[in-house]
């Protein structure tokens, strides 16, 4: 039987999949999608907890609606950035952009 | 039989997800990992249904993969890196990240296994999509309309910070 | 309406601010600010005037201002008849002063400033007459000697201005001692600040006779500065150097009645002690006929004007002295309003002819027509002709003190006779006879209407103000406003004529001399010239004072300078720089070794520091999520075990 705790440990693993990769990668399109696998962690953990906490509302599942739609205004605003940063340092890594150090 | 049925799906979705996931994160080239970011979000709009949000697993196909992913992988063609597999493409902090990731995982599915949920046994019933509409024009109807204009300001700026000057 | 007559005082207050700080660029706005601020107190004093009419009661609001214990202060008004009627002259002279000064004052400089000066006169004085409490009327008591002082050196230019009003304040706050001597004095006795309940503790016996009366003329003191009575009288002719629109508000009509007005509202005190009411009556008799008798000389319209006011402020004070409250202050009513009169008639004259000197002056009538004619209306109030204005009040003046001693009523007698004499020397110079002075003449003109409408008003008023103290009214000001019971003193007929007579008799001596020239102004100099040398030099109180107070003074102030500022003070600042300068060289010594070492050291060290740490900064922003991750990680752990 799958219950709450099997969603939410898949969305634990898919988060902390998701932070390495924002740890990790140096081209800024990977963070970005790596950034997406977040999201998406948290959009599991809400539908699941819609499902099976509070089956009648179904205000996890209109939450994710509205986090689907913030991740689309980010991911165009994200990736506006980084066609910026290309034009910029002729590349797309994000330790070219190291001009906020000492 | 049925609920074996359903584990055994819901553990395909899983490995998919999961694996297409660390594939995202790990491979060299770029475009790979957006490919499988297609593959992983398709699990996850899987997982949805399984779920019994189907409007939801929906709007996760046409957006995400529709969408978001399409636009990445523009992105990923106008940088023009696509094979440049000679690039590396992971830093330095590959080891730390590892260690605090796999902290970070145990110490959730420890919190995880000490809580314990009210959980309702009952599951939806019917068509969600119907309920959704209605509570996104009654309830939602404010955020609703904000995050129309969250999303039109977005893509003004998009468009501002990414033109040539 | 009562408890909102705070709103007399606060508009004169509020224009005064607006003025100053908002409207003191635009001169005509400033002046409309101030006389519409004016005209509204007025408008007020009018209605609580009637409503004290219709129920002539004490009325007092009040709250605690300050709460110590064994100690309050309170803040607050007290409304009687006497204030009533106090708040009417008040607002009702300076709104037509303020009219006046329109034309008086055009095109002067600070035009907007001497508005916001009357206003705040206005205010002070106001407050001044609807105080409750001794530490009130203290307050407002020197408001109104600041605003004295501001606009006497008003055109501060002019050497014998600022010099006057200098004068003034000092003079005044030497009688102003005196007053707060005597409040510390009654007030602790007594344990009270509050008028009233000062009244009934000094009436229960709760001071002793002695104590009282010593408070009671340290307290006249007060009223002896501010009304110019001798001794201190010397301020008031100085203080004409003033605009004369000033001399006519605050140094005739109304501040210089604040003395006046003090005796009469502390009258209680006053009456209960036998010494000083006596010492008062004789302060105010004695002046009344020294003043009088130096206005009989004196060349300068405005200085007799002056002299005329001290007489006629010690006739009050006389008779307030001998316990004729009603007299006293029904007079304070009516001379405010002739002396208002004269004095603006002069300012007209002044204003038109400019010079103060009379015999500069001559056969103005026909070109002054309505100058001449109000200001001659102004002298006969002041002479006490019948039925004018000046005639009531004088004829129950000379009762009450015919009642109390014969003796007050024949230096008032003397007085009435030298008043009319010399008001009608003054008329006659100026206005009749030949021009002295051709050139002057012949730019003479009457004054705009904005001066002489208030002039006609005064004038109006100086006829029949006094009607209203008809002695043989019986519901008239004697039995408004009162002491206690009503004085009802029956006319006494004898008086009233020898007093008409003796007033008459001044005027035709004036006439015979210096109009018809029968008598001869010169011979009679000449023949008495010891007298009018001692006159004509004010019997020498300002020498006198130079040489008994002030020259002492310098010289004191000139010996110390010269032996102990330059031979002790000078040595003792000497040597204690000379120290300074041995400190100051050990203390460089201890700062280039010890303070400097210790900072440069730190500094040193924070600089390592710094340029350690600041490698952490790698401007790389994995880094920074890796460390804040880190510390998540951290808390979590934390959390869980």
């Amino acid at each position: 039987m799958i219950g709450l705790n099997h969603y939410l440990a898949l969305s634990a693993l898919l988060f902390c999949i998701g932070i390495f990769g924002v740890l990790t990668r140096r081209n800024a399109i990977g963070i970005l999608m790596s950034i997406e696998l977040l999201f998406n962690a948290v959009n599991i953990n809400f539908v699941a907890f819609a499902r099976f906490i509070n089956p009648q509302e179904i205000t996890g599942q209109i939450f994710t609606i509205f986090v689907i739609t913030v991740a689309a205004a980010e991911a165009a605003v994200g990736l506006a950035i980084i066609i910026l940063i290309y034009r910029q340092h002729k590349g797309v890594e994000v330790d070219r952009v190291n001009i906020m150090k000492w | 039989m049925e609920n074996g049925i359903l584990a055994l799906v819901f553990y395909i979705f899983s490995g998919i997800i999961v694996g297409s996931g660390i594939m995202v994160v790990t491979l060299k080239n770029i475009f790979h990992s957006a490919l499988f970011l297609v593959l992983c979000l398709f699990s996850v709009a899987g997982i949805y249904i399984l779920l019994s949000a189907e409007f939801v697993a929906a709007v996760q196909v046409l957006i995400y993969v529709g969408a978001i992913t399409v636009l990445m992988i523009f992105a990923i063609m106008l940088t023009a890196q696509l094979y440049s597999t000679s690039v590396r493409q992971s830093n330095e902090q590959v080891i730390p990240g590892i260690i605090i990731v796999v902290t970070l995982l145990v110490v959730t599915l420890v919190a995880l296994s000490r809580t314990s949920w009210r959980v309702v046994s009952q599951g939806i019933e019917g068509q969600t999509t119907i309920s959704i509409g209605k509570a996104l024009l009654t309830t939602y109807v404010l955020p609703f309309e904000v995050v129309s204009l969250v999303l039109i300001a977005a893509l003004i700026g998009a468009i501002i910070i990414a033109r040539k000057e | 309406m009562l408890p909102y007559s705070w709103l007399i005082p606060f508009f004169p207050l509020l224009s005064f601010a607006l003025i100053i700080f908002f409207t003191i660029r635009n001169k005509k706005l400033s002046s409309y600010i101030s006389i519409g601020a004016v005209s509204l107190s007025f408008f007020l004093s009018c209605i609580v005037l009637i409503t004290v009419l219709h129920n002539p009661v004490t009325s007092e609001f009040k709250f605690n201002w300050l709460d110590l214990p064994g100690f309050k202060v309170e803040a607050g008004m007290l409304i009687d008849p006497l204030t009533a009627v106090m708040l009417m002259v008040v607002t009702l002279v300076s709104m037509l002063v303020q009219i006046y000064s329109v034309g008086y004052m055009a095109g002067d400089p600070r035009y907007s400033r001497y508005f916001s000066f009357l206003s705040l006169f206005t205010f002070s004085m106001l407050g001044l007459v609807l105080s409750n409490n001794f530490f009130e009327i203290f307050i407002f008591w020197e408001l109104v000697g600041l605003t004295s002082y501001l606009l006497i050196g008003f055109w501060f230019e002019k050497k014998s201005a600022s010099d006057a009003g200098k004068k003034a304040f000092i003079t005044t706050r030497t009688g102003d001692l005196a007053f707060m001597v005597g409040i510390f004095l009654l007030t602790t006795t007594i344990g009270t600040l509050n008028f009233q309940e000062a009244f009934h503790q000094v009436e229960a016996g709760a001071i002793s006779t002695g104590l009282l009366t010593l408070s009671a003329i340290l307290i006249f003191g007060g009223a002896v500065g501010k009304s110019a009575q001798f001794p201190l009288h010397v301020w008031l002719p100085d203080a004409m150097e003033g605009p004369t629109p000033v001399s006519a508000l605050i140094h005739a009509a109304t501040m210089v009645a604040a003395g006046v007005y003090l005796v009469a509202r502390l009258m209680t005190i006053f009456s209960l002690s036998v010494p000083a009411s006596l010492v008062v009556a004789i302060i105010g008799a004695f002046t009344a006929f020294l003043a009088a008798s130096i206005g009989l000389v004196q060349n300068d319209i405005k200085r007799v004007l002056a002299y005329s006011t001290i007489s006629q402020l010690g006739y009050m004070v006389m008779v307030l002295g001998c316990g004729g409250y009603t007299a006293g202050t029904f007079h304070l009513m009516t001379h405010a309003s002739f002396k208002a009169l004269l004095f603006l008639g002069a300012g007209s004259v002044i204003h038109s002819i400019h010079t103060n000197n009379i015999w500069e002056m001559g056969g103005l009538y026909p070109k002054m027509k309505t100058t001449a004619t109000t200001f001659i209306i102004g002298s006969l109030s002041l002479a006490g002709i019948f039925p004018l204005s000046g005639f009531w009040s004088k004829d129950e003046i000379l009762l009450v003190a015919l009642h109390r001693n014969p003796i007050f009523m024949l230096v008032g007698i003397a007085v009435a006779f030298m008043t009319a004499f010399y008001m009608f020397r003054l008329c006659f110079v100026t206005f009749f006879g030949k021009p002295r002075d051709q050139h002057k003449f012949d730019h003479a003109h009457e004054s705009p209407k904005v001066m002489t409408v208030p002039l006609t008003i005064l004038a109006f008023l100086s006829i029949f103000a006094g009607w209203v103290g008809l002695p043989w009214l019986h519901k008239g000001y004697s039995s408004f406003v009162y002491h206690h019971e009503v004085h009802h003193l029956d006319p006494n007929y004898i008086l009233m004529v020898s007093s008409l007579a003796v007033a008459l008799s001044g005027i035709y001596l004036a006439y015979l001399i210096y109009y018809k020239g029968v008598i001869s102004a010169d011979k009679l100099r000449q023949r008495f010239s010891f007298v009018h040398k001692v006159l004509y030099n004010k019997y020498y109180f300002d020498e006198l004072y130079n040489a008994v107070i002030i020259n002492p003074l310098y010289k004191l102030t000139d010996f110390l300078f010269k032996k102990f500022d330059l031979g002790v003070i000078d040595w003792l600042v000497n040597a204690v720089g000379n120290f300074m300068v041995f400190l100051s060289w050990a203390k460089e010594r201890f700062d280039t070794l010890v303070v400097d070492g210790a900072v440069n050291g730190l500094g040193y060290a924070v600089k390592e520091t710094g340029s350690g740490i600041r490698k952490i900064q790698t401007g790389q922003l994995q880094n920074y999520a890796l460390v804040i991750f880190f510390g998540i990680v951290l808390i979590l752990l934390l959390k869980i075990f």
